[in-house]
């Protein structure tokens, strides 16, 4: 099964290189970008089949490792 | 004072740790491997040293944070021994939950390798005795995530309880403005936990040990820690 795992940044944390980028797409004329907040994709394949057994595996790996919860928020899609 | 100090994929500071707990010391730390389950009997302070454990890779210290060794960190920590983590060891530390709040990105963006004056904010701990209270020291920092954050509960609640230990400044000592090179909240470069025997700092003293290499304003944190045990 395959799954993919979404790390973003909690409102409010300041983000210096999405500002950076925000900055950048601004610079090249690219127009009506309000913000840009930079996060992380991780694609993760699993080896059961069950997706709620899945997805609690990955509710661990997120609380585990792959996502520091004291600024990052994530989301699990299977 | 037995001192160890822990070595992970991609530490780069160790032997100048090892070279500046010898210096106050008078005897060689013992150098820990990650993969460790145990700290030699009898340790008294373990060090995380500086560098780049696992290449930064996920997050600043994340999964150094989480190795073996670190579970024998955690239960030293817990009967109240000595920890202290510079740089990349205050970001393990971070992500190991033995401090509050996380290292991000500079503010500017940049990786900033300059010299830097701290303030001293208490010297009653185990690690600043021989420093004066609210002395300005000149080390360096050399770092791309120094950035200290955390929610407004955590940051009042180390303000209120004195677990700050560093704060940038300028040669005067005052703090804020241009002192400050990443963007820490309330200026602040290193914390306590809230015993106090676990310290977190960016700046690394264990550079500044030698008047030949840009001063001595280091030595006193590892002369204190000498004479705690």
């Amino acid at each position: 099964m395959k799954a993919r795992v979404v790390v973003t940044l909690k409102s409010g944390v300041l983000d210096p290189q999405g500002k950076a980028i925000e900055g950048a797409l601004k610079s090249l004329g690219v127009e009506g970008v309000a913000s840009v907040r930079q996060g992380k994709v991780f694609d993760v394949e699993l080896a059961g089949a069950d997706a709620n057994a899945a997805k609690a595996q990955l509710k661990t790996a997120c609380e585990k490792l792959l996502a520091n919860t004291v600024i990052e928020n994530y989301q699990i899609d299977l | 004072m037995k001192t160890a100090v822990v070595v992970f994929p991609g530490s780069n500071r160790e032997s100048d740790m090892a070279r500046a707990l010898t210096q106050a010391t008078g005897r060689q730390p013992s150098m820990l491997w990650h993969a460790d389950h145990e700290l030699p009997a009898g340790t008294d302070l373990v060090v995380l040293p500086g560098g780049f454990s696992y290449g930064d890779y996920l997050r600043c210290g994340a999964i150094a944070g989480r190795a073996a060794i670190m579970d024998a960190v955690r239960a030293h920590a817990a009967r109240g021994g000595l920890v202290l983590g510079v740089c990349n060891g205050f970001q393990i530390l971070c992500e190991s939950g033995l401090l509050p709040g996380v290292l991000m990105r500079n503010a500017n963006l940049r990786f900033v390798c300059r010299m830097q004056h701290l303030r001293v904010e208490r010297n009653d701990t185990a690690f600043t005795r021989r420093y004066d209270r609210r002395q300005t020291i000149k080390v360096c920092i050399a770092h791309g995530e120094g950035n200290y954050e955390a929610d407004d509960t955590t940051i009042d609640r180390l303000e209120g309880e004195g677990l700050v230990a560093f704060r940038y400044c300028d040669s005067a000592g005052n703090v804020g403005g241009d002192a400050n090179p990443n963007g820490s909240r309330n200026d602040i470069a290193g914390i306590y936990s809230d015993a106090r025997n676990v310290l977190g700092l960016m700046p690394h003293p264990e550079n500044l040990i030698d008047s030949l290499v840009g001063g001595t304003d280091g030595r006193g944190l590892f002369e204190s820690l000498a004479s705690a045990a």
